[in-house]
This record gives C-alpha cells, structure tokens and sequence, in this order.
C-alpha cells in the first residue's frame, strides 16, 4: 500500500475542487472496495479525498412524488427506511440480498454504484487484465470465467458489474446527480454504467472529477407486485450468479407494465426495453413470461465455466416474474425455504 | 440463540463450559502474533507469479527506496541459510521439501521468492510489490490429465505404504449378481483458519523464540532447530491459542525459518503475518483426488466384492498421499477386496494433512458408491450397511475393538425420520421444492501417541496441569482439566492448565485426533502417582486432606505415557519432535476406529436447482465422551465442514498457469450461518477398555467424514441425479 495523502474536503465544492486538482486522487466513502483494491496493488491513489464526513446523508421526499438519497447513505439505513421499505420493497429487498451486515453498514450508496467488479483475474495483479492494466489481454475469456457475463461482453473484456442494490435502481429507472467542476448534472441510470467495448477500463460515464451527490427515485415504486431474486452458491454474502429483478404493473390477470433487469450477466445491470413492452397487454403467465425470458437471452453467450448462466438467467427471469405477478417477492432473510 | 449443554449420559464426563470461551469472546485470548515483542520489525513475503521455471533477475531498487525498508531477502543472498529439512511423511519436520530461496528455480505458482523487512507492515507490503522479478517460465502442469504430469504407484514410492487386498476380487466381481462401478472426483481445498499463518521471531543472544500458531511445540521446536542449524535447546516455540488449524499447521512451512533469518539479519525481532491469498500456496491443502470404486453384491444386498483405486494430486518433489484406501477398505464385510493408490505429480505446492485427510475424499467415493449400490439393489441405504455390519476388518480378519455403527444409524434415523422417506428419486416435494433425503457412514481411526505431563497439587487446593500441548479449538484447556479435576477428586475451578510452550513437558503433535486421548490418559496416570505417594487408593478419598495430614505444601508428578504397541525409546523420539502414534488400523491385534451416521436433508429448486440444507442429523459413537459439550461443538462443526465440502468448497485452479484464482475468503466458499439451518448431534454411549485405560476415542476429525456422501446422496434422492464431482453445484443440475 503505497504513501498517500489524506484530506477531508469542508463541502462539496471543495471536494470536486480537490478531485479536479489532483488526476491520481480517488475519493473514499465506505472504503469496503477502495481499501481492498489499494491492499491488492490494483488501485495506487497518491491522494485519498475522505467525503465520509459530507451531509450527503439525507433520505427525502421530492416534490414529484420520488424520494432523493444522498450519496453518503449507508445501504444498510437505505435498506431499513420505512419510505423505502413501503413505496420501493425491491431497492430495500436487493440491497439486504447483497453483501453482509458488516459490509452494508460500511457501504454507501454512490460508492455501491462504483464498486469495480469481481472478476477473480481483476484483483490478481500477476495476471493480465484489460481493465485494470488497459492492453494486456483478458484472462478470463481463456481462463476461469464461472462469474463473468453472458450479454454485452466485448473481446476486451467479459467482467460483470456486481452491485444487488444497482440491478434495482435499473428497474426503478433512477437517476444519478453529480457534480464537477463545470457544475451539477443528471445522468439517467441506464446511461450510467457502460459496456466493456474496448475500453473496459472505463466501468461508468461519470467523469473522473465529477462526485456523486445523491440519487433520484422516481415516484413509481412498483411496490404491489416486484421481486428480487438473486441466485448464487452460498444463501448470504455470496455475489449473484445470476439475479433478477421483476416489478409489474397488473391489471387483474393482464400486464400493463413489465419491467426487468439482470445483474450477474453483464458490465452493467441489464435491461432490454423492446423485450419489456412485449409482455405488455400480456396475461400473467408463464407462457409469456417464457417467451420473455427467452428473447431476453436470445443473444446471449457463454465463455465455457459460466454456459450455464444463460439457461439458468432464463429460470431465473420466469421465477421471478411468476413471483412478482403473485405477489409473493423473495425474503432476503429467511432461512427457511421460500 | 443458546442451546442447552448437552446432558452427560452413560460414561460421559461433565458438560463444563470451555475455559477459554470467555477469554476468546472478549478479546482475551492471545495468540501468537498478538504476543508483545520489543521494536518489531515487520517482514512481507513475495511470492512467484509463475508456477514452474526459473528467476532470471531481480530488481530491488525501486522497493529498496521505500522508505523505511530494512533489509530483503532473495536467493542471492539467502541461498545457504535453511538446512535441509526433512519432510514430515519421512519422519522429519517439514510439510515441504521445496525451501524457498535456496536456488533461482520456482517449482510452483506462489512460491516464496523475496521477504521483505521493514519498519512498518505497509511499507514492507508497498515494497514488496515493488520488487521486479524476471522469469524464464515454462508450461506447467497444473493437475490431472495436464501434459506433463509424472504419475506413480503409492507403492512404489513408499516403503511403508499398503494397499489392502484379500481374496479375489476380479472373479468375484465378474460373477456378481448386482454391480456399480464408478469414478467420483474430490476437488482441491484450502484450510482456510481465521488466524492467518504468522511467525514472530525473536532472538536473544543465541536463543531464539518463535510466536507461532502450531499443532506441534516439539516438532517445531526441533524443526526449527535443524533448519537453522542449531540446538533445539536453543529455541523456544510459544502458541497458547491457535485460532484454527485443521492440519495446515501440523508440519513445519518455510516462512519460519525465513523469519528467524530476517530476524538475526535486522537485529531485532520481525513479525510476519501472511495475507489471506499467500495462505492458499505458502502452507499445505487438500489435493484434489479421482477414485475408481467397484462393488459386486448378491441380489440380496449380500458384498461379495470391493475395489477402490484412487489418484492423488501432489507436488513434483514430494511424495505426499493421504490413501484413504487404508479405511475403506475395512468398513464392510466382504470377502474378496483390492486397492490401489496412485499419486500425480504436478507443478503445485506439497498438499498435506486437512482434517480428516484420507477419509474425507475416500468415505465420499465408498459411501456414494453404496447408496448407488442401495438404488441397484433396491434395498434401502440403512438396511444394506446392516447387511454388510462386521465387528471384524476384512483384510487381516482383526475384531474392532468396539464398533457402534448401526446404532447411530438407528438413533440418527428415527430422529431424522428415514422411515418417512420416499424411496423414488424425485418423489418428494414442498412447494416450488424437490426434497432429498440422504445418509452415510461416518468413521475415523481412534489413534493415540506417547505423551508426558506434569502434574501438581497445592495444599490451598489448586492443581495445576503442565503439558506442551495445544489448544486449536478442540477445547484441549477444558478437557484435560476435567480429567485432572475428576481424577483427584478437586473442583474443576481450582484447576489450571497451561499448554502451548515447548519448556513444558513434550506433547505430540495435535493431529490425527489423538489429543484427548493421549494426554488425558497421560494426566490421568500422573495424577494417580499423587494418589499412590499419599496412599489414598478409593478413587472417592480426599487426596487434600492426606496432603494436608501430612504436612506437604504441595505434590508434583510428572508422568510419561505410551499407549499399548509402541516402539521402545518412543518418549525420546517424542522429545525430538516425532509422535510415533499407534491405534487406528497399525495395531497387530485389534482394529480401531469411531464410527458415526449421518442424515440431511436436502431442497432443491425444481426451476432454478439452488440446493439448501434444511436439516442436518449426526449421530456418533467414540468411546468415552469427556466432555459433550465441547465434544458436541466439533461433531457439529465437522457436520458444518462436511456440508461445505459437499456444496461450497473448492479452490479453482487455472490450469493454463497451474494458479489458484479463488484466494480469498469473499470467493473460497464456506458456509454462512445462514446455510445451516436444523442441526442435531447424537453422541451414542459407548464403552471400549481396550483402546487406551480411559477408554477415549477421538471425535476431532469424525464429524466431517461422510456428509459429502450424504449430501450427494441426499440430492440423487431430490433430483434422480447421481454427483460424483464435488463441490455439486446448481449448474450440474440445471441440464
Ligand atoms: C466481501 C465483499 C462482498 C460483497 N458482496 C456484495 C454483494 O453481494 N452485492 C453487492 O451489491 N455488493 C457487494 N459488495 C460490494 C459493496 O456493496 C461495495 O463495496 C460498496 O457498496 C462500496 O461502497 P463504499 O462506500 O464502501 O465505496 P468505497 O470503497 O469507499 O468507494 C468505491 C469507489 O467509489 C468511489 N466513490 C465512493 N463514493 C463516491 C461518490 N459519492 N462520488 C464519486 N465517487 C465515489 C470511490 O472513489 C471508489 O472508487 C461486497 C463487498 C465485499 C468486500
Ligand atoms: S473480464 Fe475484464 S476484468 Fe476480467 S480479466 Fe478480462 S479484462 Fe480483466
């Protein structure tokens, strides 16, 4: 771990002033990645700006009937909010599915948006890696891929985003403020996070002096009929071979509104609109949610360890939906089998 | 959640709370690497980014200008300070004969090949990632059917080694009425204890003293010694606690010896703690095994004939086996049996002991062959092992010495409910959930060694217990205290007993199961010699009163200890590091072992196959219980163990690079609390004088043995499709 400056910025401004000053400065919330990455060699900030302390903290109310989360919001207090735990379960319900106790108490909301991912080669710095060391190759393609993705992949690379919390956001189509040094901005959730291509070494859109200052919910919460199912080798702290999250829109048996997102399979949370509006008009069943889920796979590919991903995404995408239109979501802490 | 302590039945001792659970609850407990030294300097190994080839240069510039760094260590200037070692397996002290440092040559991915010593462990760390290293690699072999592997017969490398055989296997198998004949497959895992490996070093004058996490103070003390060169009366080895050990720190790493170096080199002492990731190739695992086992049977469930083969992965030098063979082919009755063991050569570190070595990976392939046996035969699993109950090994015709297999099968199944199963597979459900439900054999072989102790009662009634033994979670503080206790008729609270430190009494090594059993039978004749010297013979007479009577301050008793059929000069050898341990299947006479059955149940998700464990069943039978309560904390461990080994635990090998990728504990799979959910232990009275006067088997390594099988066993049942590849994973049953 290399000698770094450490600073605490008085304000935002002040924080965008410092990242915007130094090229090799990183900010630093939870610290539950940051910290790991630095122990590993992978990431070698010569300036840890410490935004911990910033009163990005709050979890309100906007006028459009949405609710604003500061940044700085620990994801275990988001998780238990009772406006989040009643108007948006599945936010509360995806973030409980990830990680653990510890972790989440840590974790913040913007640096769960920028977690980098999990790939086993990533965090190995012997090893080549188009992400971590642009132009050396992708081991993982050739090489132990069970965790990798399935859809959006690029020669470059074919790592997965592993955020729970994020594959909710897609659904709920949040926003994301930032700002920078040219002042604040609004990035829709699905322009976010990007695809490999070939330059996998950029996960998000955010400009590297830019900070997250809060995220936007929109007023629809989907609360009546939504799961999240996240499937994986372990029942607790285990990421997502494949997750899913499902919010509907029903009107007695028929779809007025689907809504889906993966996470697991690809760079980003993933999401397919044109599938989507498919189901709507569609009764609720698992005929459609068949063909659904089958034309949100249709393009999808394996690298050999995670082949099995594509089918098991398919499952996956029907349970859930079947889950979501019963209204019967998946507990995130029951260790009874449901 | 608290849980009653279980109550002592039969022949059980007390179920007293573990003297040292306070301590560790609260942070009281030290271990090794929190043991203070003056001005420590602290030491970070680097490790090799290629598994098989040679260094060709290093350069140390960039990490030498690291501020704060004390001195590194590479080949070039290393080469001549470990003595050689020798391995463990050939009567030595070392887990490895690859010494790191000693030439340019890498002989496995991970391998040591620079130590780094610094004022602080994150400048030591920041420059140890500095320090380039140019290799000359070569293609390694990483496993089996890698190009390049060098298979041998375990027979041919080793003299001791048999593969147990009688009658004529291939004729009786030929004309068997009913057959299987599989292969199953064990992957490679890591022990993985909470307490990373760690070394302090400290040096005064001549005399060393090494802080260190070990099953083994004399061996150590001893290895050390021959590794550096000097007196073992030069060193001292100091562990009270050991946060988890399962094996990996039975035998002797080269980390030691490198950080006593660096500690004569800096004039200081130096203080290592390996990361997580350097544990997976700096220590030993468990190598990944294939068995081939064949079993022949008469239509109605009679064995006529047994065959297991299995094949070892080890490392290109060393010739390690574990040869499960030696069990399983004495856990049934039948008449015509053979066995072979083979080991693979790789380029990968030297595997060595992790609980329940042979047995593990060896029960999972016999106890999945019988349950595939039962569903051949389509008798039920429980009522086929009745059938094949033998209270004698079929290889030498030797009577077990007590043998209560069935009975834990019986208690276990009517506590599980076998009688409510299904036979069909797939014909169980619950909802969205296919339900299995699966039981196996469990055994372990009761082994003892010599051992010694020392013994003391004050007037004011406090008895204290002096023995280099070793707490590693076994509960060794608390048991041998109850016997001591028990013993001379004084209050558990007034007894001490310190453990851990080579200047007490020697100890064998913790492994093998054998700690309860040889030192408490060794504390036990210590404490009768003060009984013999105060005359006081009824085992219910006040031993404090004579002592008083007579005036004494105080009675001390040292005792050595051997268990029957042990080599004369057998307390030297134990002196200089060697445990010399008997019982288990070496006996000429008789054959030991603890035996156990085990049931779970298992649901399995009929779209999505996550696979879960509702329900878990244990019941087991080891002689006499000392103390239930902390025997019950390792059976339930082992059961927990045994399921990881079943669905979670694997280490991932890239076979392009012979590198393990899966180094941490966020991707090397162990269950989490919530993975388990009902677990029950049965401990089933059992007496048996013969394998030592306290008539104590051990229980530290039987809980984890089978419940792979069962596992397995459990999701044929779920699903109709028979694993033979662990870990099973939801992807083999998604097909
Ligand atoms: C063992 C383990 C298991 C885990 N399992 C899961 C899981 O199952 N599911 C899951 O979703 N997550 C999981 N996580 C990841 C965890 O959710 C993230 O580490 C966490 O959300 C990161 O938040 P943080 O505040 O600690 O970020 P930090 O580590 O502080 O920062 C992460 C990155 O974000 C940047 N950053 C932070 N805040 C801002 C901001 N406001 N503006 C701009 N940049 C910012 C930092 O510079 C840094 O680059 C796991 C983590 C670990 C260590
Ligand atoms: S998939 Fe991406 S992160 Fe993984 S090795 Fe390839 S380039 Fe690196």
């Amino acid at each position: 771990m290399i000698n770094f400056q450490y600073s605490r910025p008085g304000d935002i401004a002040d924080a965008v002033r410092q990242i915007a000053a130094d090229p090799r400065a990183k900010f630093i919330a939870g610290g539950t990645n940051i910290l790991d990455l630095m122990k590993y060699d992978v990431e070698r900030p010569a300036h840890l700006i410490d935004i911990s302390r910033l009163p990005l903290t709050g979890v309100e109310e906007t006028a459009s009937g949405g609710m604003r989360i500061g940044a700085l919001v620990p994801n275990s207090d988001l998780s238990y909010h009772p406006l989040i735990e009643a108007r948006y379960p599945i936010l509360a319900s995806a973030i409980r599915a990830g990680a653990s106790q510890q972790l989440r108490n840590m974790a913040s909301t913007g640096g769960n948006l920028l977690q980098r991912t999990r790939c086993l080669y990533f965090y190995d710095v012997a090893t080549p890696c188009n992400k971590r060391a642009p132009g050396s190759g992708c081991s993982a393609i050739d090489g132990i891929n069970r965790q990798n993705a399935i859809l959006g992949t690029s020669d470059a690379c074919i790592a997965t985003h592993p955020s729970d919390m994020c594959v909710a956001l897609a659904v709920l189509e949040a926003k994301v403020h930032v700002a920078g040094p040219a002042g604040e901005r609004v990035i829709a959730f699905e322009d976010f996070h990007r695809l490999p291509g070939k330059t996998p070494e950029r996960d998000t859109n955010l400009a590297p002096n830019e900070i997250i200052t809060a995220i936007e919910l929109p007023a629809r919460g989907f609360a009546k009929n939504y799961t999240y199912i996240k499937i994986r080798d372990r029942h607790s702290y285990a990421f997502a071979l494949v997750s899913v999250a499902a919010a509907l829109e029903l009107e007695g048996k028929t779809i007025k509104e689907a809504r889906l997102a993966l996470g697991g399979v690809a760079h980003k949370p993933w999401r397919n609109k044109e599938v989507e509006a498919t189901l709507n008009g569609q009764p609720a069943t698992r005929e459609s949610f068949r063909s659904a889920a089958d034309a949100l796979l249709r393009d999808a590919k394996g690298f050999g360890h995670n082949d099995f991903k594509v089918e098991l995404a398919r499952r996956a995408v029907v349970r859930a939906l079947t889950q979501a239109a019963q209204g019967t979501p998946q507990s995130q802490s029951n260790k009874k089998i449901v | 959640m608290s849980v009653e302590a279980p109550a002592a039945t039969g022949n059980m001792g007390e179920p007293h709370p573990r003297f040292d659970a306070r301590l560790k609850v609260t942070g009281g407990a030290r271990y090794a690497s929190d043991m203070p030294v003056d001005n420590p300097a602290y030491a970070y190994l680097v490790t090799s980014a290629i598994a098989r080839g040679r260094i060709v240069s290093i350069n140390l510039g960039e990490a030498q200008n690291v501020p704060g760094v004390l001195h590194i260590m590479t080949h070039e200037n290393t080469s001549k300070d470990v003595k050689d070692s020798k391995l463990f397996s050939d009567g030595g002290f070392s887990g490895t004969s690859i010494i790191p440092l000693q030439s340019d040559k890498v002989w496995h991915d991970g391998q040591i090949v620079a130590v780094v010593v610094a004022e602080t462990y994150e400048a030591a760390r920041e420059a140890g990632y500095r320090v380039k290293i140019e290799y000359e690699a070569e293609q390694p072999s990483a496993t089996f059917e890698s190009n390049g592997v060098q298979v041998q017969a375990a027979a041919d490398v080793k003299k001791t080694h048999e593969d147990p055989k009688v009658g004529d296997f291939d004729g009786a198998f030929a004309s068997a009425e009913v057959k299987v004949d599989a292969t199953y497959f064990t992957p490679t895992q890591h022990h993985n204890p909470i307490e990373l490996f760690t070394t302090t070093c400290a040096w005064a004058g001549d005399k060393l003293t090494v802080y260190e996490p070990s099953q083994t103070m004399y061996g150590m003390k001893n290895g050390i010694a021959s590794q550096l060169g000097i007196e073992p009366e030069q060193v001292r080895v100091v562990s009270n606690f050991v946060g988890g050990a399962f094996g990996s720190k039975g035998s002797l790493t080269p980390r030691t010896a490198l950080t006593a170096i660096a500690a004569r080199r800096v004039g200081r002492p130096v203080k290592l703690v390996a990361t997580r990731q350097q544990g997976f190739t700096i220590a030993t695992y468990r190598a990944e095994t294939k068995q081939r086992v064949r079993l022949g049977a008469s239509r109605d469930g009679k064995l006529t004939a047994l065959s297991h083969e299995g094949w070892e992965v080890t490392s290109r030098p060393d010739n390690y086996m574990v040869a499960g063979t030696d069990a399983t082919t004495r856990m049934y009755d039948v008449a015509n049996v053979q066995s072979k063991v083979s080991i693979v050569h790789a380029d990968r570190n030297t595997p060595g002991f992790m609980r329940s070595p042979p047995e593990l990976p060896y029960m999972f392939g016999l106890e999945s062959a019988i349950d595939e046996l039962a569903y051949a035969l389509d008798i039920d699993p429980i009522e086929l092992r009745r059938k094949n109950d033998t209270m004698k090994e079929p290889i030498k015709g030797l009577p077990y010495t007590s043998r209560s297999v069935m009975q834990c099968f019986d208690e276990g199944a009517k506590s599980f409910g076998w009688s409510k199963r299904e036979p069909k597979p797939g014909s169980m459900r619950d909802g969205d959930w296919l339900v299995g439900l699966g039981c196996a054999m469990s055994c372990y072989p009761t082994q003892m060694a010599p051992s010694s102790a020392r013994v003391r009662l004050s007037q004011n009634g406090e008895l204290r217990v002096e023995t280099a033994s070793h707490e590693i979670g076994n509960g060794a503080y608390t048991v041998i205290g109850q016997i001591a206790a028990e013993r001379l008729g004084v209050p558990y609270e007034k007894v001490s007993v310190v453990l851990g430190d080579s200047d007490y009494p020697a100890a064998p090594v913790s492994g093998g199961s054998i700690t309860t059993a040889s030192v408490c039978n060794c504390v036990a004749e210590a404490c009768d010699a003060i009984r013999a010297e105060l005359g006081i013979n009824d085992p219910k007479g006040d031993v404090l009163a004579a002592l008083k009577s007579r005036g004494r301050g105080a009675i001390e008793r040292y005792a050595e200890w051997t268990p029957k059929g042990v080599p004369d000069g057998a307390l030297a050898k134990l002196y200089s590091g060697q445990a010399m341990p008997t019982g288990g299947t070496k006996d000429k006479e008789r054959i030991m072992f603890a035996f156990g059955a085990e049931f779970i149940e298992v649901r399995v998700h009929q779209r999505t196959r996550e696979i879960r464990v509702p329900r878990i069943v244990g019941a087991f039978a080891a002689g006499r219980i000392v103390n239930p309560r902390t025997a019950r904390s390792q059976l339930m461990g082992g059961l927990i163990w045994g399921v990881s080994s079943a669905l979670h635990e694997a280490t991932e090998i890239d076979k392009r690079a012979a590198r393990y990728v899966n180094k941490d504990l966020a991707e090397y799979l162990v269950p989490v609390n919530a993975d388990i959910d009902q677990l029950e232990v049965f401990m089933i009275p059992e007496e048996d004088h013969e394998v030592n006067p306290l008539g104590i088997k051990g229980i530290g390594e039987l809980g984890n043995v089978g419940t792979n099988a069962a596992v397995a066993n459990a999701v044929y049942h779920a699903t109709g499709k028979r694993i033979r590849d662990l870990p099973i994973r939801l992807e083999t049953l998604l097909a």
